[in-house]
């Protein structure tokens, strides 16, 4: 009764746990290319590269700081004839995609997400700036909502 | 069995008319693999040439000066030294011991190349090493291009490009007879359409073609009787044959692009030379033409050289875009035909590509600050099955209109989107020219201005039957229709700038190609009911629109 995923047309939200996976992410590429700038600087001894590892610190922490906010602002919804997708807050973004449109339904899981039991769903249509990716979903609702979309993209099949 | 039997021209030609599409392995024609890359053949006859050329002279000096007899060239080319070494006779068996090599490569290839068209898809196996097999599925297919280069048109033959829905490429049919490649694209186009009756229309007149041998002594697709001159005597009848061949090449080489078989369609546009001349010379070609030419000349004079070697194959390129814009246009039709739109172009390598219906993704006109003064436009589309690095073969492909005057590109229009045609029409000209709300379209709000100032005054966009309209751009001006049946996916974003302004941009997602169909600003609230409106109807659309399969209806 409860089923997560019926086509009850509201705004639906990714799991919290996928900040996390993008911390984790961030970090990591915080930590190389800082790194990569500080070892220049001590190593060789570039007056530039101290400020540019700095730059680089600042800017991540400053988008990690940011991270739940983004996250949280990843909504979709199913509605009758189409998926409605929204993310964003200071470059805020929505797309409507028709059912009938779909050609793939893509899962992917990076390996911090994996150890999260999170999934990311992409919805692949004829053009490729379409760009709808679910990304933080539960595993099994990922299943599910591939599954579900499958059969809606069936019943309403146009040609390209 | 006891049925009389008619008359034998119209019978076995029936049977060949079916005959390439009736879902059996056919073999190209055999000059395919000389014609597709035997310029090896060439390379190596042109080799021999070279070296052969002290001995041409040797030859002609004797000839026009006797008393020169005793003249011997100065040696060091490799034929003389063979020769005054007696290696004649070897030299002589080696050259023809590579050509037949190479003549047995090329049979093996054309025996190795075949196709098949079935009910469903078209079929192409090739190669000898590396075999590939490619299908591409009749209800994929994007557009059909018959083309005829220089050297291959003169020996009446002619390729068949099947585009489809994919990026790795198109199923091509590289050398078939003239008169079967358009025949077999009428077949195709047939299938295509979803008709199950490839036997009924034009496609199957009789072409009084008996069997291959006699093909060649074909003819005029306005069939008169054929009988008479079907029936030669041997000895009169092989000049006749002859002479009824070079006629026949001489009619194709000569004739308009527009085949003659189906009802002729009669060309929607008409490109004078002076317009295609003045339209290619008034581009950005030429203005990089004399900037280039500037700066060699100004190189040269001030004797800084290096200038002649990073300038001058810079104004090699450009004059040869140039020169391919020109001959690409020459002799252009655009034609509305049952199976698509028709576009023919080209003066000594020729080619002519059908749309069929329902492939056209999104339409773009444009008009540069230039051209503006005689009033030109260019009509450019999205079909799928383009690449993403578009080569000079598919660029051409999207241009369906390299220039032409506003009436010409409303006639354009109409044969790109029939379905709105006549919702669209009195809209046309205040979507090219206007400014703002003309036509019915929803303007850009004037605090807009601070992020285009420009163009503000022009933007302006609209749902008018069926299709988006979006007018922008004050240097270029623009006009983007994108028919809704065909949208993938639309979008709505706004920067911190943007939402400031309280304006949004949206931007309607469709296969790849060179249309991006983009509306810069425009009010916040106005955007969201578009969007919802476009959202909606496109799904409306989709679920109604049958023009992909035009021969069900």
């Amino acid at each position: 009764m409860s089923d997560p995923n019926e086509l009850d047309d509201a705004w639906r939200r990714v799991s919290p746990k996928y900040i996390m996976v993008e911390v984790i992410g961030s970090l990591i590429s915080m930590v190389i290319f800082a790194g990569a700038a500080f070892v220049v600087y001590f190593v060789f001894s570039q007056m530039w590269a101290l400020w540019v590892g700095i730059a680089i610190v600042v800017i991540s922490v400053v988008s990690i700081a940011f991270e739940p906010r983004r996250v949280r602002s990843i909504r979709y919804r199913l509605r009758a004839d189409d998926l409605v997708y929204r993310r964003g807050i200071m470059f805020f973004r929505e797309v409507a995609v028709p059912y009938g449109r779909m050609q793939l339904v893509d899962i992917n899981r990076g390996p911090v997400a994996r150890a999260l039991g999170l999934a990311e769903l992409k919805f692949v249509t004829a053009a490729a700036a379409t760009g709808v990716t679910l990304p933080g979903l539960a595993d099994a609702d990922a299943e599910a909502l591939r599954d579900e979309l499958v059969v809606l993209a069936e019943s309403r099949r146009a040609g390209l | 069995m006891t049925e009389p039997r008619p008359e034998p021209t119209p019978e076995p030609a029936r049977a060949v008319a079916i005959d390439l599409a009736d879902g059996e392995w056919h073999r190209v024609h055999p000059l395919s693999p000389l014609l597709r890359g035997g310029l090896v053949l060439l390379a190596v006859l042109g080799v021999i040439i070279a070296n052969l050329r002290e001995r041409a002279v040797d030859v002609f000096i004797v000839i026009f000066a006797p008393d020169l007899r005793g003249y011997s060239p100065q040696g060091g080319d490799p034929m003389s030294d063979i020769v005054e070494r007696g290696y004649l006779g070897i030299g002589v068996l080696a050259v023809g011991g590579v050509l037949l090599v190479l003549l047995g490569i090329f049979w093996l290839m054309w025996r190795m190349h075949t196709f098949r068209i079935t009910n469903e898809a078209v079929e192409v196996r090739k190669g000898v090493l590396f075999r590939t097999h490619r299908s591409a599925r009749l209800d994929r297919i994007q557009g059909i291009n018959v083309s005829r280069p220089l050297f291959p048109r003169v020996l009446g033959t002619a390729k068949l490009d099947v585009s489809v829905a994919g990026q790795s490429g198109n199923v091509e049919l590289a050398y078939l007879k003239s008169r079967l490649a358009d025949q077999l694209r009428a077949q195709i186009l047939r299938l295509a359409s979803g008709a199950r009756a490839a036997s009924t229309g034009p496609a199957a007149e009789p072409e009084p073609h008996a069997e291959v041998p006699q093909a060649d002594a074909g003819a005029d697709a306005d069939a008169e009787p054929r009988a008479a001159t079907e029936a030669p005597v041997d000895g009169a009848g092989l000049r006749h044959r002859a002479s009824l061949l070079v006629s026949q090449r001489a009619d194709e080489f000569l004739a308009p692009e527009l085949d003659a078989d189906l009802a002729p369609p009669e060309s929607v546009v008409h490109l004078s030379i002076g317009r295609v001349i003045g339209s290619t010379v008034l581009g950005v070609p030429m203005v990089l033409l004399v900037a280039a030419v500037a700066l060699i000349s100004w190189g040269v004079a001030t004797d800084r050289l290096w200038v002649l070697f990073s300038f001058v194959p810079a104004l090699i390129g450009i004059v040869g875009y140039g020169w391919s814009r020109v001959t690409k246009s020459l002799r252009y039709s655009i034609a509305g035909t049952p199976d698509g739109v028709r576009i023919g172009h080209g003066l000594l390598a020729t080619s002519n590509q059908t749309i069929p219906p329902g492939r056209v993704h999104a339409i773009r006109v444009s008009q540069s600050a230039i051209w503006r003064i005689f009033g030109w436009w260019m009509v450019r589309i999205n079909v799928a099955g383009q690449s993403v690095s578009s080569s000079g073969d598919a660029a051409q492909r999207t241009l369906v209109l390299p220039v032409g005057s506003a009436v010409d590109v409303a006639r354009v229009i109409d044969l790109l989107a029939p379905e709105s045609a006549a919702d669209l029409d009195p809209v046309l000209t205040a979507a090219f020219t206007g400014r703002g709300g003309d036509g019915g379209l929803t303007p850009a709000p004037a605090r807009a201005r601070w992020a285009h100032p420009l163009s503000v005054r022009r933007v302006g966009a609209g749902l008018i039957g069926g299709t988006v309209l979006i007018r922008s751009g004050w240097f270029v001006r623009d006009l983007t229709l994108v028919p809704l049946a065909r949208m993938q996916s639309v979008c709505m974003t706004s920067g911190p700038v943007r939402r400031r302004l309280r304006l949004a941009s949206m931007r309607l997602h469709t296969v790849a190609g060179p249309v991006v169909a983009n509306i810069p600003a425009i009010d916040a609230d106005d955007a969201r009911d578009l969007f919802e409106r476009i959202a909606s109807e496109a799904v409306e659309r989709a679920a109604t629109d049958t023009s992909h399969h035009w021969g069900t209806r």
